[in-house]
């Protein structure tokens, strides 16, 4: 395996027994994952993939999907419901989080994780599901409501919306939320925080100025998990929007599959994955700047 | 520490908010009204016996298992490749390594399933339970990873060269020193990536050609209004079964921890 090492060799046989080891695993990534992500990324840059010719390539694929008047569209909600459902869900689970970290006693917490994890384990369909039964027309909300007599007609407001798609999200990716937050947390030296109120600061100063900044690379890796699964969400925008509100997934999959039109699916997928990248890297940055702004 | 009753109440206020829809499961799954709506009109068992009767939820089922135990199985070997080496060596490309098996958890599932569809497709492959597989061990496999590394991490070196100062081959160390220590560890990935690949849709639904797997099948009644209640008992049921799964998963994980003599941080993820 490793012939061409001859010099170092303690460290090219440690080098070469990991790869070894690792190769089944690497192997299967790298062709099932890797050659597949840039097949996509070659269909992308095709120039007309229906009828199975590609004449060369281009790069007038993307130039529809970033100047398509329904691309720009479908995109722009896609981020909007995605970056309310993570601003939503990051707010809710802080409290959550620092509850759980700090007011619970150290026993107790692995009980209040398991009751935490628990709903994100169970069927996400059927959980999407149940919102739709929750929220629609003739729902458990209307009805509910209807039979206490608050209501005498179905509040229509709250079915079939991108309202309705953000707290289904929201409810969806909750969990993802609070673990990040807890963990970073947990890290916190106890100590900081006596220290900052023994020098006087009141609680609510101390949270602000040693907790919450301490805190912070749980929040960003909470905004990027909730972020990047909601923005491909393919399921609520199916069954919460009916079909009529589609977000990223759903064009792809109507360009894919429904129209056949490969190489048009596959510039929108390549887009989604830059603004999945773009929109992590620019928050891995903000966060390396807030630390940077506090330590000052 | 601190006693905060509002942040308490709060902190109630939200698992009630989490478990609110899964709650209503039983509800509906009992009440006599193919209407899911209030007010209640009496207590049925027949939703479970309807769900029970149908002869493509049990095909669904049998497929979905299948797949599950295959994933499961695979994902878990992969895992313990991939663990077991990040954890023990150092090498060259180890973090791009490392970065490309874990990429599923930050791929948005369409795309990865489009990929491999275009790629599968491509080369002739006829969509199957097999295709379906391929997909669920890359969805699971980083949870597999990442699992497995804690349990390898918290092996104690000095075990294993032990092992090999009193003559055992590597071969041997591994099958009677490090096998049975991470054995909980393999446990409860084996689980983990059951359940994952049990609940997981868009690979299934993308990736089945016209074998229906349990998700899928569940997706399709959602357009017959009349059939909704026995989703629900169905829905109530695998919610059950998930739980109980995810105890014994939860189970074995902390008792892998207890072996290994480390400090219990909780949660799986």
């Amino acid at each position: 395996m490793d012939k061409g090492n001859s010099r170092g060799r303690f460290r090219d046989t440690e080098a070469a027994k990991g790869l070894m080891l690792v190769s089944p695993t690497a192997l299967y990534a790298t062709l099932l994952l890797a050659a597949p992500l840039f097949a996509v990324v070659v269909y992308s840059l095709m120039i007309d993939s229906k009828t199975g010719a590609s004449a060369g390539f281009t790069f007038n694929n993307y130039i529809e999907v970033w100047t398509g008047k329904i691309y720009q569209a479908i995109m722009l909600r896609s981020l909007i419901v995605s970056m309310t459902v993570t601003l939503i869900t990051v707010l809710l689970a802080y409290p959550v989080a620092y509850f759980v970290s700090f007011g619970v006693s150290q026993q107790r917490k692995a009980l209040w994780l398991f009751l935490i994890t628990i709903p994100f384990w169970t069927s996400y369909l059927i959980r999407v599901f149940m919102w739709k039964v929750i929220l629609g027309y003739n729902g458990v909300i209307n009805s509910g409501l209807m039979s206490l007599g608050i209501i005498d007609e179905p509040l229509t407001v709250i079915n079939y919306s991108v309202g309705s798609m953000v707290a289904t999200l929201a409810h969806a990716y909750a969990p993802f939320a609070i673990l990040p937050i807890f963990v970073s947390l947990e890290k916190i030296d106890r100590s900081l925080l006596e220290a900052g109120q023994d020098l006087g600061e009141s609680k609510f100063l101390t949270f602000w100025r040693v907790t919450l900044p301490l805190s912070m690379p749980g929040v960003i890796a909470a905004v990027l998990i909730v972020f990047i699964p909601t923005i491909g969400d393919y399921v609520t925008p199916e069954l919460i929007g009916g079909g009529k509100i589609p977000m990223i997934a759903n064009m792809i999959e109507v360009k894919m599959l429904k129209q056949n039109d490969k190489a048009m699916g596959s510039a929108i997928a390549v887009t989604a994955m830059v603004i999945v990248a773009a929109v992590s890297v620019l928050f891995l940055l903000l966060n390396k700047r807030f630390l940077k702004g506090q330590s000052k | 520490m601190k006693k905060s009753p509002a942040l308490k109440t709060y902190a109630i206020a939200y698992l009630i908010f989490l478990y609110a829809p899964i709650a209503l499961l039983p509800i509906f799954a009992f009440n006599d009204s193919r209407v899911i709506a209030f007010p209640l009109s009496g207590f049925t068992t027949s939703w479970f016996v309807e769900m029970w009767n149908d002869q493509q939820l049990w095909i669904a089922f049998k497929n979905s298992l299948t797949i599950a135990v295959s994933s499961a199985l695979f994902s878990t070997l992969l895992g313990i490749f991939g663990a077991r080496a990040t954890t023990r060596y150092k090498f060259p490309g180890k973090g791009g390594i490392l970065g490309l098996i874990m990429l599923p958890l930050v791929l948005p599932e369409m795309i990865m399933s489009m990929a491999l569809l275009v790629i599968l497709i491509g080369m002739g492959v006829k969509l199957s339970i097999f295709t379906i597989i391929i997909g669920h061990v890359l969805i699971c496999t980083p949870y597999a990873v990442a699992i497995l590394s804690s349990a390898f991490q918290s092996l104690d070196r000095s075990l294993e060269e032990a092992a090999y100062d009193l003559g055992e081959t590597p071969a041997s160390t591994f099958r009677l020193i490090i096998l049975p220590l991470v054995m909980p560890g393999i446990i409860s990935s084996l689980l983990i990536a059951f359940t994952i690949s049990l609940d997981e849709f868009i690979v299934a639904y993308f990736l089945g050609g016209n074998q229906t797997v349990l998700s899928v099948y569940i997706f399709g009644q959602f357009r017959f209004p009349q059939r909704v209640p026995s989703i629900m008992a169905l829905g109530f049921v695998l919610v059950c079964l998930s739980i109980l799964l995810l105890t014994i998963a939860e189970y074995f994980r902390r008792r892998g921890i207890a072996k290994t003599g480390a400090k219990d941080t909780g949660g799986f993820l």
